[in-house]
């Protein structure tokens, strides 16, 4: 028996970490595009496209790293777009975020369309489970250097958010558009950086999921992760570092229902795959406050007012 | 002035509406008499190309259009809604289709039914076995492969290959035809391998690639060495496999080039035998039948060309049981037990006996379970 839950937890351990990894970078930009105080639902769209884009330029030549930061660009480029378009007067973000998602969609299944049959170079894993001799904890181990990326950037978003001029600015922008013009700052310019910065990241978790885990291009890669993920900010409540623990919770709570099947419970399936939702339904009601979150949450997103 | 200048404006408008009309009448003239040439219109609800369900079905369109006279219309991506009426009507209203081939089960009720019976003249015919003779218009129908032959094939090979005498199966949910695959690679690798046992993840849906990912590690996690799967896309199922060093065993169409060390052989429709015969039926002035269903002895499944991890024991036996199968030899000798002790198969079934469309348990030698 013991045995048993031990395979479940490294199965939990290592999907945290090889499911983790999109939702990270997704609700990462999120985060930063919303302290900003605009919402980008178009985020699902910049995965998939930065997923087509990774793999696409991953196959064409012969560098995963490549497809990484072509995937970032077009990442951008997408999240440029959401911004000067919300830049506009009388636009709501929440409406050209929905368009955005199905025009980031439609077009990457437009062009990668001849991607799907090629097999792509993918990014290489770094064995951390050398130590072990648990060959499924070895595998569980096999950290993609993304995932550190990710960590990193999280721990530097929420530092310079802090810590530094940007931050402030990208803060008073975001909870009080008034004050930010009041010291001269453009709100739009702050703005469309932020989103762009955001899809940046949107689009490296999405060369995530086509350059490593499930690592393969198809139409149906996502199934949705880029939205949930974009949940997982107001989950984490605006805090680049709580969105690593939401993003990792979630990975981990995948994991749950595929390896209980695996060692025999097999009964209520339905439920288990459901893990993750509940899991975050039981830690949201548990940690919810009406103060904190009046707290956390940028005073100019649409939701706010 | 400006009088006679519009009447000869009016007339030369006239004429040409006129010459075009007399033009169009003529190219729908010439269409109703060269009877032999026949315009087919194909929907996908998918990417034609995606290792599974609809490549199974583009890889025997291509197949068709080398047959004379015959004209391939396809679209692809087309949803399970409004959407495919307004494909199939454009199909058969500009492009001339004569039959129409709606290859997604979620087509047929109600949008291939309402159709049918808007079109008399147009033949339609639905990829699953869910018309009723009875009820539903003469012009419409139904064709099936019976993929758990191939499946049982993937069982027998895949029981000489194993080594720790465990199989891996990634299914989406379990309804009947899900079952009789796993069943089927169960009674399969036990015909080789007596201590062969299969064991089952079930993802919930049919294309949720990180999940089938998830379950295709948890099983090797758990020791299973071959892996195989029903789900729409096999792609991501069997790469992983490959990435973890196991071997595997395909589903829908081929997914060989995805795993060059590990695959054994897969199951696979043969969609062109029922094309073609569509097309000869037609041609030949006849309507085709409205219900088609069967396995190999009728030729509408087949195996995937052996892959690497194929020994030549498991290669011989695979052989011999596709033999056996077109001879009609049952895969299910009853009695049977299913995996909670209690007999569900009472007796020899032949293969395409109705009693086993009705499956819903996993046999015993099969760890997982239905709800």
């Amino acid at each position: 028996m013991s045995d048993a839950i031990l395979t479940v937890l490294i199965a939990m351990l290592g999907g945290a970490i090889r499911v983790s990894t999109p939702f990270m970078f997704v609700a990462l930009g999120e985060c930063l595009t919303e302290k900003s105080g605009r919402v980008n639902l178009g985020l699902e769209g910049t995965l998939v496209m930065g997923a087509m884009v990774a793999y696409a330029a991953s196959y064409h030549t012969g560098s995963p790293w490549l497809g990484v930061l072509a995937a970032g660009v077009a990442g951008s480029a997408l999240g440029a777009m959401h911004g000067s378009i919300c830049g506009l007067p009388k636009v709501n973000d929440v409406a050209v975020g929905i368009a955005m998602m199905l025009f980031g969609v439609g077009l990457a299944f437009f062009f990668g369309k001849p991607y799907i049959q090629p097999t792509a170079p993918r990014l290489d894993s770094i064995p951390l489970g050398f130590w072990s001799d648990n060959v499924n904890l070895k595998s569980a181990l096999q950290v993609n250097p993304l995932f550190f990326v990710g960590i990193v950037v999280a721990l530097v978003l929420a530092w310079a958010l802090r810590n530094t001029r940007w931050g402030l600015v990208v803060r008073t922008v975001g909870d009080s558009a008034p004050a930010a013009r009041a010291m001269g700052i453009s709100v739009n310019l702050v703005r469309l950086l932020t989103t762009t910065v955001g899809g940046f990241l949107a689009g490296v978790g999405g060369a995530f999921l086509s350059l490593s885990y499930p690592g393969s291009w198809n139409q149906g890669l996502s199934s949705g992760q880029g939205l949930m993920a974009v949940a997982l900010v107001i989950f984490a409540r605006w805090s680049p570092v709580r969105c690593v623990y939401a993003a990792l919770l979630f990975g981990a709570a995948g994991a749950i229902g595929p390896s209980l099947q695996s060692i025999g419970v097999t009964q209520g399936y339905y439920f288990f795959n459901a893990a993750p939702y509940i899991l975050t339904l039981i830690i949201m009601i548990a940690t919810s406050s009406a103060t904190h979150s009046a707290r956390d949450m940028p005073g100019e997103l649409s939701m706010a007012k | 002035m400006s009088g006679p200048e519009i009447s000869r404006r009016t007339l030369i408008r006239t004429t040409a509406l006129g010459l075009a009309g007399a033009t169009l009448n003529l190219g729908a003239l010439g269409r109703a008499f060269a009877a032999q040439d026949l315009t087919v219109g194909v929907v996908y609800v998918g990417a034609r190309d995606d290792f599974g369900w609809n490549q199974a079905h583009a890889v025997a369109i291509k197949a068709l259009k080398e047959v004379p006279g015959v004209k391939v219309v396809e679209e692809e991506n087309v949803p399970e809604t409004d959407a495919v009426s307004k494909s199939m009507e454009s199909m058969i209203n500009l492009d001339g289709a004569a039959l129409i081939l709606a290859t997604s089960f979620g087509y047929y009720t109600p949008f291939v039914v309402d159709l049918a019976k808007k079109y008399p003249d147009v033949q339609f015919r639905h990829a699953a076995p869910l018309w009723n003779k009875d009820k539903d218009p003469k012009n419409a129908g139904s064709y099936f492969g019976y993929l758990n032959q191939a499946h049982y094939v993937d069982g027998v090979a895949a029981g000489l290959c194993t080594k720790t005498n465990k199989i891996g199966f990634v299914a989406a949910k379990p309804i009947a035809s899900v079952l009789s695959n796993i069943n089927s690679v169960l009674l399969g690798a036990r015909s080789t391998n007596p201590k062969a046992t299969v064991q089952v993840i079930f993802t919930g849906d049919w294309s949720m690639p990180v999940r089938e990912a998830e379950a295709a590690n948890a099983l090797v996690d758990a020791g299973c060495d071959v892996i195989t799967c029903h789900v729409d896309g096999p792609k991501v199922v069997i790469e992983t496999a490959e990435k973890r060093g196991v071997m595997s065993c395909g589903h829908n169409a081929s997914q060989a080039p995805l795993a060059p060390k590990g695959f054994i052989t897969g199951a696979e429709y043969k969609w062109e035998t029922i094309y073609k015969g569509y097309a000869a039926d037609i041609a030949a002035g006849k309507t085709p039948p409205n219900f088609l269903a069967g396995g190999y002895e009728v030729d509408f499944v087949r195996n995937t060309p052996f892959g690497a991890a194929a020994t030549p024991e498991a290669q011989k036996a695979a052989l011999a049981a596709i033999e056996g199968l077109k001879a009609g030899k049952p895969i299910y000798v009853g009695p049977l037990k299913d995996n909670k002790g209690k007999v569900v198969i009472d007796k020899t079934y032949g293969n395409l006996d109705p009693f086993l469309d009705k499956m819903d348990y996993l046999l015993e030698g099969v760890s997982g379970s239905t709800t």
